[in-house]
């Protein structure tokens, strides 16, 4: 018999609220609620959305130089992380594959470390066995919840505002309803927004008060996924996974100079030397001409006929009005502009290659 | 006309030995938005059971399953443009195809309204 379904602190609020509720990874979580994924979407993009998200790992580290001591598992400069601020990076493999992508924020005494929900139970071992004099310790009370969106520092500062000196990716500790809250100006939307992480016998009480404010609306993980895929922002499991590396990925950026031109973290050599070459494949937008979402796992053909490449993330992107998706390219096909030929349902479907994201992302920087 | 309903959740409206089909409210409420639908040609013959075109939500693709044999005489041109149809009126203005039904022998293995709002409780 199969686990029971794990529920967050908002489980019989996402009820309620008439979530639709499906499993994820696991957990019992909304796919969405009445107002539907399109809608949820929108809401998101012009108002104000509120996500659960608890359902991903939150891990405090503690100890001496952690920050360089993640420098030996992850490309990032944790170690150079200035205290309040966060900043998106990933465990590599030996090979120079991502093992997970995460968010590390320096909060001063110690590391606070958001993982995915699917590979906490690699990643809070890989780095309790790599992390010397490190306490690593997953944090099991807190639920964590997303504000995105332009209205979203309205809808936080009501409660909390000190929300509103914050920039894209600093972090701070407030309280919320009398409830000491870790608040970050971040998110995976492509929009303006946090990620607070709540008590969790406080979480349902200061999610109503949110919810209360007339521009925020609960959204589910099927609008969390086609924000993303519009901004741009790779999805484990889809888009990045054991077997492509940072550099295919488009995720050079996340990168820093120094670790680029240093090394020193597992599959440092692939990683450097497909920055020096360039990758063989490249992650890439892909605009298809027609109506017709190209999903996960669609081939990618050259107008030639032959195959080029696959498809890891695709749908239809409610504020682009048409479907969108992301794949991968052998480097010669990867350039902007490129027609390429989507096989969907065996018939080939005209499309694009386009820059990312099909959104602008709007952080306030 | 009388109107059955299929296990998959189609409806079709009978008139002689032509038909109107679509898909329940009950369909597109599981479906959630509708943003492509895949129609087959005018001519193309198809048998009970068989794939006759997809529906594509938000979340996924679904098959469209012939509740009949029969052939395509008419598709709905306006979902190309305008799929959300398909959620506002799946059982009025949303129709799909008008078909040529083969065997009328095979409506008697539908449901009639009754049966199909005890199918789906």
């Amino acid at each position: 018999m199969a686990d029971a379904l794990k529920r967050t602190p908002l489980y019989d609020l996402h009820v309620e609220l008439g979530g639709k509720m499906v499993d994820f990874a696991g957990w019992d979580m909304p796919v969405q609620y009445p107002m539907g994924i399109m809608g949820e979407h929108k809401q998101c993009r012009e108002k104000a959305a509120l996500f659960d998200v608890s359902h991903m790992g939150q891990v405090i580290l503690r100890g001496s130089d952690v920050g360089q001591k993640l420098e030996t598992l992850c490309p990032q400069a944790y170690a150079t992380l200035p205290e309040g601020k966060a900043r998106y990076g990933f465990f590599t493999n030996a090979a120079g594959g991502i093992m997970d992508d995460l968010i590390v924020s320096n909060a001063g005494d110690h590391y606070f470390v958001v993982v995915n929900a699917a590979l906490r139970h690699q990643d809070i071992p890989h780095m309790q066995a790599n992390l010397d004099g490190v306490e690593v310790t997953e944090i099991f009370d807190r639920a964590l919840i997303a504000i995105q969106g332009p209205a979203a520092e309205d809808v936080v500062a009501a409660h909390c505002p000190a929300a509103r000196d914050l920039t894209f990716m600093e972090t701070t500790v407030a309280r919320i309803m009398g409830a000491e809250c870790r608040i970050s100006r971040l998110g995976y939307t492509g929009e303006d927004g946090y990620e607070i992480s709540i008590p969790e016998d406080k979480a349902v009480e200061i999610a109503r008060a949110f919810l209360a404010h007339e521009d925020c609306e609960p959204a589910g993980l099927g609008a969390r996924d086609s924000l993303r895929l519009e901004a741009g922002l790779c999805l484990y499991g889809n888009d990045i996974d054991q077997g492509t590396s940072p550099i295919e990925a488009a995720l050079g950026w996340a990168i820093q100079k120094r670790r680029k031109a240093e090394g020193g973290f597992p599959g440092a050599a692939r990683i450097q030397k497909e920055l020096a070459e360039g990758p063989a494949r490249k992650l890439v937008g892909i605009k298809p001409t027609g109506r017709a979402p190209a999903r996960q796992g669609v081939e990618i053909q050259d107008d030639q006929g032959n195959t080029i490449g696959q498809i890891t993330s695709g749908g239809f992107g409610p504020t682009v009005g048409g479907p969108v998706a992301m794949g991968y390219v052998s480097a010669d096909h990867s350039a902007q502009g490129e027609s390429v030929n989507l096989i969907i349902r065996g018939k080939p479907q005209p499309a694009q290659i386009v820059a990312l994201p099909f959104v602008t992302q709007n952080y306030k920087r | 006309m009388a109107t059955y309903y299929s296990e998959e959740h189609e409806w079709i409206d009978v008139d002689g030995d032509t038909a109107t089909l679509g898909i329940t409210k009950h369909a597109a409420e599981q479906l959630g938005d509708v943003v492509f639908v895949e129609q087959q040609d005018v001519g193309e013959e198809f048998a009970k059971d068989g794939e006759i075109g997809v529906i594509e939500s938000v979340k996924a693709a679904s098959e469209l399953y012939a509740p009949v044999d029969g052939e395509i005489i008419e598709i709905n041109e306006t979902l190309a443009d305008n799929p959300g149809a398909l959620n506002e009126d799946p059982e009025g203005e949303a129709w799909i195809y008008k078909i040529k039904i083969a065997d009328a022998a095979q409506l008697e293995d539908l449901m009639d309204e009754a049966g199909y709002k005890a199918f789906i409780g």
